[in-house]
């Protein structure tokens, strides 16, 4: 079947020679996706706004020989616009295309990954209290189906409650007995924000509003998780943690 | 491949960007077969652009001196700025010949995949100017993409304490185009920025 029909999230868009684009998707069938958009960056391209980055979207492909699809024609499902007219939303958005590309594998169906991203942009596009919450809530959600699920609540080793200690490498909070010596120390209001948003649905999650020393520890805590697990530096993180706010 | 002169120039320019091996060697064996004359040139146009093109001091543009050929005209409104991503774009709005002020070249977007962030553009040289020049009205220009559009909404929200009017280009349907193949976004920008006829 070289031509085949699909939905998917775009991810993100690259330059390709004189007018082109390479855009890669996160599709419901297919997993990720990268395929060539001809003629896009034309101003009277038929693609249009159709395939930019947020865009939730019916594709027709062409499955050509080689690494690239072609994409023949879109259409948009919905275009989250509200994350392209406010700074916040957009970095939060950001994030979460950037994390999904980073877990998503090429041509390896994963409906839920795309359920989860699709969940978290339309939590984003209604525009929630802290766009910032609804990200951070979102990237529990992805390490937990990638096999990651920080452990908070109790001890990661022998599940004793009221973890003092944090390690990555052994799973999330840790109690004294147990911790390695490369744990750090772990406020309680920290892990509990962090349980708090790994629980949340992601349209609640935007209601969840810490205190501002607490958000910056529990953050320090899940990036560097993050980043141990999915063994990639997380680019989109200073834009979240403000470096955009004028 | 091959030997010597020929694998050297097919190297240099399948470094340039978008040029593949095939291409490099396309159109190294062209320049080989070329008159003497004709790969001359090219090579002096390339050594002359080197060594006369410079960055203008003022709003970023290509020059041949320290200024460029719109900072140094007089007649040019100091109190309208335009502001672009790349050199390439206030040309082709200088082709339009529509701006009477001048403009300012930011050198790209915010894309934090791509690693760009506020901080590797003009943007405080941006707000050195409107506040030196007395800048009355800073349109933005940037690219109506995901990247174009985060980098006015940072800029007019860093610009709107000065009280200085900002605008941003309209978005709508392409003059020649056909409504039917306008897409949703597209669309309802279009219908946003309507005007009274």
């Amino acid at each position: 079947m070289p031509l085949y029909k699909e939905q998917g999230v775009v991810l993100r868009s690259v330059k390709l020679g004189e007018a082109d684009k390479i855009v890669t998707v996160m599709t419901q069938g297919a997993g990720k996706v990268r395929a060539v958009a001809k003629g896009i960056r034309k101003t009277t391209s038929r693609f249009g706004a159709r395939l930019e980055p947020f865009t939730h979207v019916s594709l027709m492909l062409y499955r050509g020989r080689g690494q690239l699809d072609t994409v023949t024609q879109a259409d948009i499902i919905a275009s989250h616009r509200n994350l392209r007219d406010h700074l916040g939303l957009f970095a939060a958005g950001e994030t979460m295309l950037e994390e999904t590309d980073n877990v998503a594998q090429e041509h390896e169906r994963n409906v839920r990954l795309f359920l989860l991203l699709l969940s978290g942009l339309r939590a984003l596009d209604a525009r929630p209290a802290d766009p910032v919450s609804v990200a951070e809530s979102f990237l529990l959600k992805l390490l937990s189906l990638s096999g990651f699920h920080p452990s908070l609540t109790a001890c990661a080793v022998c599940g004793a409650p009221d973890p003092t200690l944090f390690a990555s490498g052994q799973g999330g909070a840790v109690c004294a007995n147990c911790a390695e010596h490369d744990a750090g120390s772990a406020s309680c209001e920290a892990l509990r924000m962090l349980a708090e948003l790994a629980e949340a649905d992601l349209m609640g999650a935007g209601d969840i509003h810490p205190d501002e020393q607490v958000r910056r520890e529990g953050r320090a805590l899940l990036y560097g998780f993050a980043e141990y697990h999915l063994e990639r530096r997380i680019k989109s993180l200073p834009l979240l943690s403000g470096s955009l706010a004028p | 491949m091959y030997e010597g002169p020929i694998q050297d120039l097919i190297d240099e320019l399948s470094r340039l960007p978008g040029i593949g091996p095939k291409s490099a060697q396309r159109l190294a064996f062209y320049l080989v077969k070329a008159p003497p004359d004709e790969a001359k040139r090219l090579a002096e146009a390339i050594v002359t652009a080197k060594e006369r093109i410079f960055f203008c001091r003022e709003c970023g543009n290509v020059a041949e001196g320290d200024l460029c050929r719109i900072c140094r005209d007089e007649s040019r409104d100091r109190t309208v700025l335009c502001v672009v991503e790349e050199p390439k774009d206030a040309a082709t709005i200088e082709r339009a010949a529509v701006i009477k002020g001048r403009y300012h070249v930011l050198g790209g977007a915010i894309s934090p995949l791509d690693g760009v962030g506020p901080e590797d553009l003009r943007v405080q040289e941006l707000l050195d100017r409107v506040e030196r020049d007395g800048v009355t009205e800073v349109i933005l220009a940037t690219n109506p993409n995901l990247e174009g559009n985060a980098t006015a909404l940072y800029v007019a929200a860093l610009l709107k304490p000065s009280g200085v009017r900002v605008t941003r280009l309209a978005s709508g349907l392409p003059v020649g185009g056909d409504l039917e193949y306008a897409d949703e976004v597209t669309l309802s920008q279009a219908l946003e920025g309507r005007r009274e006829m």
